[in-house]
């Protein structure tokens, strides 16, 4: 097995630390991408992105933990677009467009304060691109916390938000509190992607939270083995960019590993290509035995 | 503190600055009227990749990112049709940006130069710069202008449009190569992250501002106009990046547009009440 793993894979602490924190982040982030696939919140997910990037930059610039930093900033940015919400869809994307940009000239303005008066310059780089190799074992007791409270969120409210998903109306006329579903929903939605960044970095979160959820969404229908099977491929890439990242220290340009949220990124990608490959086959199959019915 | 603002150096910087803005303002204004927006956040931050790319080869930044955002235009446009629009964009956009992360990890100056890329850096555009950043300007903006009408009717009524003999789909590509021309004149200007701020804030601003599409397109070139002339200032006494004040200008354009609408709908009221 040493051409898949290399000399030391398995006696490497920050390898088995970065194990135990994938698998964890990757259990927790499929499922909440699963609803936010169906309930056609990627963007607001990908907003939450880049906001825990301003989170991220100011715990450097402070020197606290970086979970803690993503998974306030992923809180603040949630609830200020609740408060600027605005009911017209286009409307929604112009207030998640103005936090966006708030938060990320703020996270150049902190970044730029880190690398000149701490001298972290390779903080940019760590904050919004990650590497789960630096995670330390202190944040484990955060990650355990916000997982638990995104998964708990999730099965508290798991019948009301899938209904409220598909048919917002229904919902409402059975008497489902929408919007404090919905709110509910925002706050597993920000803990999953805070996990995300700690794990992959700010900018590429949206790759774990999202990219599995719709990898298997294309084949799987039922929503709660897509929440299964969504995990699955999340643990697998994760785990699988972990190996290859190790491996790549003998690739060239050598003595320099690749970047491993590259390789997490990568896989997620690959898994998406492959489902809709498969989805094309299913749909046109079933075509084909519809047309040879009638 | 200003003198030196506007010695010989930084003259290609304003001159970059000023073109960057009329562009983002023009296309800006289309991007939110045909709600674009998520396209418009996503063609930034893949021609990322190609700015990273060319870093790691050592060409142009400009062609770099510009043979990218193509590439990320065709991709959207292509395979965002079939499938859930948002969530393809989103997995385009990290693989990109992904991508990005590891040909700058792979080069030498990997911190200094993620930062200026993601962030921008004005000051250091240069003479070479500055005329293909005017050429593929022009032709960006003769590119929407030339098509102001079939672009308003296709988001207002694509089936009016489809009625007409325009083609929804392809207005929409040939919106959407607009957009990642000017991006890739703003990338190296105000950085990948804030591309998409200042295409969204201040033509956002002026649509509350203004009912009439016109008057609406030439406020929002106005507005950008001011953006980063204010930042260019700004970045140069406090030696903060610039892309900091671009950001937090997107914040003060939406609030300026909400305050104009709810001013207007009162008046509107009022106006009712009396007649």
């Amino acid at each position: 097995m040493s051409w898949l793993f290399a000399p030391g894979f398995f006696s490497n602490g920050p390898v088995q630390a970065a194990l135990v924190t994938g698998t964890m982040v990757a259990l927790v982030c499929a499922p909440v991408g699963v609803l936010a696939v169906l309930r056609r919140q990627s963007f607001a997910g990908h907003a939450f992105a880049d906001i825990t990037s301003t989170g991220g930059s100011a715990a450097v610039l402070l020197g606290i933990s970086p979970v803690v930093g993503f998974a306030a900033a992923a809180a603040t940015g949630a609830a200020s677009m609740e408060a600027l919400s605005a009911r017209r869809e286009r409307d929604r994307d112009l207030v998640t467009g103005a936090v966006l940009g708030a938060a990320l000239g703020l996270s150049a303005l902190f970044l730029y304060l880190s690398a000149t008066t701490r001298n972290a310059s390779g903080a940019a780089v760590t904050v919004l691109f990650g590497s789960i190799f630096s995670v330390s074992t202190s944040s484990w007791p955060w990650v355990v916390a916000l997982g638990g409270l995104a998964v708990g969120l999730v099965a508290l409210a798991y019948r009301p938000l899938l209904l409220s998903s598909v048919s917002p109306e229904l919902a409402a006329a059975r008497g489902v509190p929408v919007r404090l579903v919905g709110l509910a929903y925002l706050g597993a939605l920000a803990a999953a992607v805070s996990l995300s960044a700690l794990t992959v970095g700010a900018v590429l979160s949206t790759a774990l939270v999202v990219g599995p959820a719709a990898a298997t969404l294309g084949v799987v229908r039922r929503p709660g083995r897509a929440m299964a099977w969504a995990g699955l491929v999340a643990m697998l890439s994760v785990w699988g960019g972990i190996v290859l990242s190790y491996d790549s220290f003998n690739w060239p340009p050598r003595g320099q590993g690749w970047p491993v949220s590259f390789f997490v990124v990568a896989l997620v990608l690959l898994a998406y290509g492959a489902s809709r490959v498969a989805s094309g086959h299913m749909h046109a199959r079933g075509r084909a035995s519809q047309q040879s019915e009638g | 503190m200003f003198s030196g603002l506007f010695s010989p150096f930084m003259v290609h910087s304003w001159e970059a600055t000023s073109v960057v803005a009329v562009v983002a303002g023009v296309v800006g204004f289309f991007v939110v009227v045909r709600g674009a927006t998520f396209a418009a956040h996503a063609i930034p931050q893949g021609a990322f990749t190609g700015a990273a790319g060319a870093a790691l080869v050592g060409t142009s930044t400009l062609l770099g990112s510009g043979l990218v955002a193509l590439a990320a235009v065709v991709a959207i446009a292509r395979w965002g049709r079939k499938g859930r629009h948002d969530v393809v964009t989103a997995l385009v956009l990290v693989g990109m940006l992904a991508t990005g992360a590891l040909f700058l990890s792979l080069g030498s100056q990997y911190a200094d130069q993620t930062f200026s890329l993601l962030f921008g850096e004005p000051l250091a555009v240069s003479a070479g710069y500055l005329w293909p950043t005017v050429g593929l300007g022009v032709a960006c903006t003769g590119l929407v202008l030339s098509s102001y009408r079939r672009l308003l009717l296709t988001a207002a009524a694509p089936e009016l449009a489809r009625a007409r003999g325009v083609v929804p789909e392809r207005a929409d590509f040939w919106f959407l190569l607009a957009v990642g021309a000017a991006t890739t004149l703003a990338l190296p200007v105000v950085g990948a992250l804030l591309v998409f701020s200042l295409m969204i804030g201040p033509p956002a601003a002026s649509r509350s501002l203004t009912d009439r599409p016109g008057a609406a397109l030439a406020l929002s070139v106005g507005l950008a106009l001011v953006t980063v002339w204010t930042a260019m200032v700004a970045s140069y006494a406090s030696n903060w990046p610039l892309g900091a004040f671009v950001g937090a200008s997107a914040v003060v354009w939406y609030l300026v547009g909400r305050a104009a609408s709810s001013h207007r709908r009162r008046a509107r009221a009022r106006a009712a009440v009396r007649s």
